[in-house]
């Protein structure tokens, strides 16, 4: 019996072994097939799918364009209506009407109204998402009108109302808990399945009101490691990959089949710097730290790319922000150790520096989920010890950096922030060097004229008025360091050679899939 | 048979609550807050900030006092609910279900595959200790139990992803995704139970009732088959349930590596995030899955050796 049972058992792992071998030799062009040479559209991206909730997922939903918000941000960095046709503002700019284009309809064939739009945006102000930081009073449907109601002007709710927590979904994507069960949204692409948190199928909406897309079908793959995602683009499994490591952008430009293409987008690695700490509180102290870095060292060699150190907190394709006659951040070790000493600070017996009794020796916070930060936390440690700063890494979660800042306990961070999550930087620049600093930017750091500047951008609409404002406060920062801005990023992705139409969005908002082309 | 049956009921019981309090207490003494990594889990390093997080603590009632929390739970999973994950807001039964089924699915392809290579290839060494395969397969069975999951796949990827585009480099859905991360998992497993297997067969083939069986003229062929695989098959099957380990934590590294959603993969974002509920169900059912195989394990030694029978 037992032999028996044992011959059967051999017999079918034998099959599965036989079925192995006809995989790797009969079974080749199918397989093949599955992966990149059929008319699929493959994506590979590190983002994982947290939850259908606009404010979890909702990202990747927008810029795979499944789902849609009011505004969004055009090629030209520009915020422009999307589903909304046009916005105005009342004199005082305490109501915003924005109306809604006539010819839109849902992927389940609802047509959208301003009611549903209404509930839409009430209910993500009623949750986490940036909403919460607009002085919003009440959102209301008036005709094919969306009547926005604040209680002060507030230039960038256009901007808000692009962010992704704000896309706009059918009335069927919700059960009777208010819950997002599935996506219905008014995109160029209709959800056929998600099966969390890796993978989401979408084909082509033939309703969409801008036309219809390209190519039919697209499938969407999580991958988390970067050395997955470059094989992937090597093997053609996937025909579009996002987030590449900067060691796979050398390894793939000697690739006839990928087409790599990077973009500088606004987003910063920097110091977070806790004023309240006897080593920062003068600014003399920061120009000093900042002196002491080597930032084109450590674009060089972390980055690989020696563009990317920040002469300033801004890359020139922020135009509204950059200026490039601002006095540059260099890197002077000898100017540091006397500004240093200006200071106060002189050499101990270990060559580290020393004030009152205490000794300059400062822990920097940092994660690992950004690869490159513990490097650079590392090149720090070397740069800073050169002028007698002793620098002590602490990695470990991204949570411990709002805790510490909450708590006071936290010296310094080194930290990467993103200035497009809402898509007009001035949001972000707006929370984290306003009144009080916050969590992702200053600690501890006061000036009146600066908040003044920032109190005045929020309700400035003119164009030109702004962008002077938005220059000074950029200036400000740069003088007075609250943060250490130290190498800008970089989003390369590779896309098959036969894809056309590929472009970045430097803002990621949008992957323009719609666009997207299979080469004759 | 029945009281091995109740035995293991009893001890199924037992790891559900030891499993299920001490997963609530490693969650609740690791340090951090646990409404910022939540709200981390849900929202990402760019939109968590302490504003959010409160929103989550009062939202969850993470400043009730453990006891409560605790009890609740308990009292949860005494109707069998295993409660919603605190990140993706979803039936915790219901995303077990689904990358369980995953994480079946590969280990079983992979134990499978680990069956036909590992004890194939040490029986043959077994019956000839000493001789040049022998000695091949034990540098074989070394370096591939040196090598860690993590470099095999990345070299599987390599040869049959990118070089020669047999099977896709990574993903899941179709049996080609399972073909790469079951061979990485099995080669590993394989390269155990050979030498197990190898080290029996050779004391079976010295045993005098296998030299006996050659004397009274049965072919070899028989000899093997009837005397020889039964007798080496004991320490192998007993070795099995002991894998097990080997072959969690090594899914846990190749569903990450070749984007798959398993179980492994959910149980390290879920404890990164602080989602208690989904480590408690994922724990409870890694768990189950050990006193189940374990049980089937002692079952089939039942199966193959009479004189446990007989004791039992």
């Amino acid at each position: 019996m037992t032999r028996a049972l044992l011959a059967r058992f051999y017999t079918l792992a034998g099959i599965l072994a036989a079925a192995g071998a006809v995989e790797t030799t009969g079974g080749i062009t199918g397989v093949a097939m599955a992966g990149a040479n059929d008319d699929v559209l493959d994506i590979a991206s590190p983002l994982e799918i947290s939850g259908l909730d606009p404010a979890k997922s909702g990202y990747l939903f927008s810029r795979m364009q499944v789902a849609e918000t009011l505004f969004t941000v055009n090629r030209e960095s520009q915020i422009v209506p999307m589903l909304a046709k046009d916005s105005r503002a009342s004199d005082d700019g305490l109501r915003w009407e924005i109306s809604l284009r006539d010819d839109v309809t849902f992927h389940d064939g609802t047509p959208m109204t301003a009611e549903i739009v209404a509930a839409d945006l009430n209910r993500a102000f009623e949750r986490p998402g940036v909403l919460r930081q607009a002085p919003i009073t009440g959102i209301s449907a008036s005709g094919n009108d969306i009547v926005i109601t604040l209680s002060e002007p507030f230039a960038m709710l256009p901007a808000f109302l692009a962010h992704y927590s704000t896309i706009i979904l059918a009335p069927g994507s919700f059960d009777d808990a208010g819950e997002v069960q599935t996506i219905i949204g008014t995109g160029a692409y209709r959800v056929d399945a998600v099966v969390p948190p890796l993978r989401i199928e979408l084909s082509a909406f033939d309703k969409w009101w801008n036309g219809r897309a390209q190519i039919e079908k697209v499938s969407y793959l999580a991958v988390s490691r970067g050395e997955t995602r470059a094989m992937m683009a090597q093997s053609g499994d996937a025909d579009l990959v996002l987030s590449l490591l900067p060691v796979a952008v050398t390894q793939l430009k000697g690739n006839p089949d990928v087409n790599v293409t990077v973009a500088t987008v606004p987003r910063t690695r920097l110091l977070k710097l806790n004023l309240a700490q006897p080593f920062f509180d003068e600014t003399v102290e920061r120009q000093a730290l900042s002196l002491a870095i080597n930032r084109k060292a450590i674009a060089g060699v972390v980055m690989r790319n020696t563009d990317l150190a920040a002469s300033q907190m801004f890359p020139p394709e922020i135009r509204d922000w950059y200026d490039a006659n601002m006095p540059v951040l260099d890197f002077d070790p000898q100017k540091a150790r006397e500004l240093l000493a200006d200071a106060g600070w002189v050499a101990g017996s270990d060559g580290i520096l020393e004030k009152d009794g205490k000794r300059f020796d400062v822990t920097v916070r940092t994660y690992a989920s950004w690869p490159d930060l513990p490097l650079i936390a590392t090149a720090l440690q070397s740069q800073l010890r050169d002028v007698g700063i002793g620098l002590e890494i602490s990695v470990g979660s991204y949570t411990e950096i709002p805790a510490g800042h909450a708590d006071g306990t936290l010296e310094a961070a080194l930290v990467t922030r993103s200035f497009s999550m809402v898509p007009d930087p001035l949001a972000t620049v707006m929370e984290d060097y306003g009144p009080g600093g916050a969590d992702w930017g200053a600690m501890n750091w006061h000036n009146a004229e600066a908040e003044d500047l920032i109190a005045d951008l929020r309700k400035t609409t003119d164009g030109d008025a702004r962008a002077q404002m938005q220059k000074k406060l950029a200036d400000i920062l740069q003088a007075e360091l609250p943060t250490i801005p130290l190498v800008w990023s970089e989003l390369a992705m590779a896309s098959s050679a036969r894809l056309e139409n590929v472009r970045i969005d430097p803002y990621e908002q949008n992957y323009y899939l719609a666009d997207l082309r299979w080469a004759q | 048979m029945k009281g091995l049956i109740a035995t293991r009921l009893m001890q199924l019981v037992a790891v559900i609550l030891i499993v299920g309090t001490l997963s609530f207490a490693l969650m609740y003494f690791l340090p951090g807050d646990p409404a910022l990594r939540i709200a981390a889990g849900r929202y990402g390093p760019d939109m968590m900030d302490n504003a959010i997080s409160d929103m989550v603590r009062a939202e969850l009632g993470l400043d009730q006092p453990i006891l409560v929390r605790f009890l609740s739970w308990m009292g949860d999973l005494v109707r069998f609910d295993l409660g919603h994950s605190l990140v993706t807001g979803a039936p915790v039964i219901h995303e077990i279900g689904l990358q369980l089924g995953y994480t079946l699915w590969l280990a079983v392809t992979a134990f499978v595959l680990s069956l036909v290579i590992g004890p194939v290839a040490g029986a043959i060494a077994g019956l000839f200790p000493g001789s040049v395969y022998d000695r091949v397969m034990l540098l074989v069975a070394v370096g591939l139990r040196a090598v860690p999951p993590f470099v095999l796949a990345i070299l599987f990827m390599m040869v049959f992803g990118v070089t020669l585009r047999w099977l896709p480099t990574a993903g899941f859905g179709g049996w080609e995704n399972l073909v790469l991360p079951s061979f990485t998992l099995a080669l590993g497993l394989a390269a155990m139970s050979s030498r197990v297997m190898r080290d029996a067969m050779m004391g079976v083939a010295s045993a005098p009732y296998f030299i006996h069986a050659r004397y009274k003229g049965l072919s070899d062929r028989a000899v093997v088959m009837r005397h020889g695989v039964r007798n080496a098959s004991l320490p192998v099957v007993t070795y099995l349930g002991l894998q097990m380990v080997y072959l969690v934590e090594g899914v846990v590294v190749v569903e990450s590596i070749f984007a798959f959603p398993g179980i492994g993969h959910a149980l390290v974002h879920a404890i990164i995030a602080r989602d208690v509920p989904m480590v408690q169900g994922t724990a409870l059912a890694m768990g189950g899955l050990f006193v189940l195989l374990n049980s089937v394990v002692d079952l089939m030694c039942l199966r193959l050796d009479p004189r446990l029978r007989r004791a039992a």
